[in-house]
């Protein structure tokens, strides 16, 4: 498969791996942030942990939207669905995340109209194809997806499509690195950026990182290959001693973003003075809200929506595990209370959470060999 | 679709009822862990008696002192017809196979049809026709059913129940307790194909590929294999729904062993692969239809891999792994460049990741 499997040529990755070994200095613990949870994920499914030489710590970001959702979001969205006049809509991310009362998924199994589509413009399809009900979107995404919600609801207001709206969670990705930076029990000698984010934002709001923070960071892609290459240019500017923003992805991230969706953007969204995110609490200007012009389209204008606030179960330390001054293991739910099949905390529902990417490949893996997994 | 083996005592006293789920959701007809909580916390004490005998695909009977496979299934799938099948045929080839992976020759279906009013009656005709050339192929006869027409709007059209019977290979013995390190594990061709077939076939996803479901009896192939190999085979399975990685997790926890897989020796389409990629989602959880997975003990495995491949239709067969104590319960699977991780079965239905 083209643009997927010279990234994971066997030959070129060993080589990779030989090169970060020789780079390391063995006298020197290196802590790594991947602040995208898509990275996460690929560094669990391909086993990269295992090739990499164990003085260099890889620690999870806060970059997977639905772990960083705080739990009354979802009730406020699923509470706008009680009304059997509306239908549910949001991506499959969405749909096993537990609110108060129960997931998406266990919403639907009682009855609620809940849809899984693929993208916005799927949800605004779905309104055209029934006029007599409410179709709303649950719309959650760093601007890797921000863009096709403005676009979708562009497109809605052009063509008067009334029967349609947007729950608005878009966040956004710079606020969040800035607060995992502030934050006085982290220790971090460097970033992997994320990749997704990066094809819409570009490279440069990341310069301040490596200007004021003094940390280097690389733009990486997801595949095997485009992980270790970034790890490679973080272990050479620190040996140098530098601090600077390097672009590893660049066959799909341009350095200054793109700005048709960036302008896309700007015409629907603002941002809000501030907003709550699971395990980090409330940062200032984080997130997007819908512009006053585009009200129609906002379930949060449109509707009167309680503004739930849940607190998560005390024991549950997705705060730490976010930034990544606790492992997940070191949890006190983590494989116990807490688990993928009955996730506690958020980290453990999305695959890209970092405790269930944990518990699938690693925590088992560790369980497995050290003693009998119970059959 | 897995069957429940009955209890060798009956009469005994009913085990408890482990199942705490407060309701049914659409994981526990998803084939991962799930379904297995229910099959094994529900159905298995009150309705077998015990849920320690391992579930296998077919129950053995014994009916005026001959052994018969015997085993039950239920086709929903929408649409009803896609790339390369359609619910008729599904309803046959997926019968026939569960029969055919518990070393049975499939002899005989009935089926049921399950008919929502408004049906158009080309619809049926055309799904009933599948069934009958499907049921030729396969060389089953389709010896009887029943029909029953639900309301408008409570039955996606139709659905279908079979059951089926038929004859144990003589010499082949299934068994997953028999399963020893050493022992290969064999696939009979690419993973996938149904599953994304079926996904894309929705059109909820304006994706396309030239795909077709590999719906088919995996008989010959397992006929073949036995005739080279019969004694060694120690257990197979046909990777439906939760697709290879909980097929293999249930041997690995009914052994006790674990499995160990190399993730390049398993065949994959690039179509697949390319959906699978797009939509966040491991070609391993994916449905199959016309693929099956076998254990074979080390001296015969070459006997049945070059049977399998010989076979028509065997062509892309492989060894994939290879069975070791250790990670015991557990499925393990290498990189080509030394990473591992676990795999686990499916949990829930497979969803797309977008963001």
């Amino acid at each position: 498969m083209k643009f997927v499997d010279e990234f994971r040529d066997p030959e070129v990755i060993t080589r990779t791996a030989e090169e970060i070994r020789r780079l390391a200095d063995p006298n020197r613990h290196y802590r790594l942030m991947e602040v995208c949870g898509g990275h996460t994920h690929a560094i669990y499914r391909f086993g990269l942990k295992d090739i990499l030489p164990p003085n260099i710590e890889l620690i999870h970001g806060p970059g997977c939207p639905v772990c960083v959702l705080p739990m009354g979001r979802i009730d406020d969205g699923l509470s706008l669905a009680q009304d059997p006049d509306v239908i549910f809509s949001a991506f499959g991310d969405m749909m096993r995340v537990p609110g108060t009362q129960g997931s998406p998924l266990e919403h639907k199994a009682r009855g609620m109209d809940v849809r899984i589509v693929y993208s916005p413009s799927d949800a605004l399809k779905l309104a055209k194809a029934n006029p007599d009900k409410h179709v709303m979107f649950f719309a959650i995404g760093f601007e890797t997806t921000a863009p096709s919600s403005a676009l979708t609801l562009m497109r809605a207001k052009a063509e008067g499509i009334r029967n349609f709206s947007l729950f608005c969670n878009h966040v956004t990705i710079i606020p969040a690195i800035r607060a995992i930076l502030d934050s006085p029990d982290m220790r971090l000698d460097a970033f992997i950026g994320p990749g997704h984010v990066s094809t819409v934002i570009g490279c440069r709001p990341y310069e301040w990182i490596a200007k004021d923070e003094h940390k280097p960071i690389a733009v990486s892609g997801f595949e095997p290959l485009d992980l270790l290459q970034s790890i490679v240019m973080l272990l050479r500017q620190l040996k140098a001693g530098e601090a600077k923003v390097e672009n590893q992805y660049k066959r799909v991230v341009p350095w200054e973003g793109n700005r048709a969706a960036l302008r896309a953007m700007a015409e629907v969204f603002e941002l809000r003075p501030y907003f709550e995110w699971r395990g980090l609490g409330f940062i200032s200007q984080s997130a997007l809200r819908i512009r006053d012009s585009y009200a129609e389209w906002d379930s949060e204008q449109r509707f009167s929506i309680a503004g739930v606030r849940v607190t998560d179960p005390k024991a549950a330390q997705c705060g730490e595990v976010l930034k990544g001054v606790l492992k997940p293991a070191q949890c006190k739910l983590f494989g116990r209370e807490c688990t993928p099949e009955h996730p506690v905390g958020a980290l453990m529902v999305s695959s890209e959470g970092s405790c269930a990417a944990y518990y699938n490949y690693e925590h088992r893996k560790a369980m497995a060999t050290s003693l009998a997994w119970p059959a | 679709m897995a069957s429940l083996k009955p209890d060798a005592a009956p009469g005994k006293a009913p085990a408890k009822v482990r199942f705490r789920d407060p309701q049914i959701e659409m994981a526990h007809g998803a084939g991962g862990i799930a379904s297995r909580r229910l099959i094994e916390g529900l159905f298995a004490p009150l309705l077998l008696g015990s849920a320690n005998e391992p579930l296998g695909d077919s129950a053995r009977v014994e009916i005026a002192g001959a052994q018969v496979a015997i085993t039950a299934d239920c086709f929903v799938v929408k649409p009803l017809r896609f790339p390369g099948g359609s619910i008729g045929e599904l309803a046959i080839n997926g019968t026939v196979n569960d029969l055919a992976v518990s070393g049975a020759r499939p002899q005989s279906i009935v089926a049921t049809f399950i008919l929502e009013a408004g049906l158009a009656t080309e619809v049926l005709e055309a799904e009933v026709r599948a069934m009958a050339q499907a049921a030729r192929q396969a060389g089953v006869t389709v010896a009887g059913g029943d029909t029953k027409v639900v309301e408008h709007g409570k039955a996606d059209g139709m659905y279908i129940t079979t059951t089926g019977v038929g004859s144990f290979l003589s010499g082949v013995h299934i068994n997953p307790r028999s399963v020893r390190p050493g022992d290969k594990v064999l696939l009979s061709g690419p993973i996938g194909d149904h599953g994304i077939t079926i996904l894309l076939a929705r059109g909820e996803l304006d994706l396309e590929a030239d795909l077709c479901s590999d719906t088919r009896s995996v008989f010959p192939l397992v006929e073949a294999m036995a005739i080279a190999a019969g004694p060694g085979i120690r257990w197979m399975r046909d990777p439906t729904r939760g697709g290879v990685a909980t097929s293999l997790n249930e041997l690995a926890r009914d052994c006790g062993l674990g499995l160990h897989l190399n993730e390049d020796k398993i065949p994959v389409r690039d179509s697949v692969r390319g959906a699978c990629e797009l939509l966040g989602l491991d070609p391993l959880h994916i449905a199959n239809e016309g693929q099956f997975l076998a254990v074979v003990a080390p001296e015969y495995a070459d006997l049945a891999l070059n049977a399998l491949c010989q076979a028509d239709g065997g062509a892309e067969a492989v060894m994939i792994g290879e069975v070791h104590q250790q990670p015991a319960g557990s499925v393990l699977i290498t990189t080509e460049y030394g990473g591992s991780r676990i795999i686990d079965m499916l949990v829930g239905d497979p969803l797309p990741r977008i963001c």
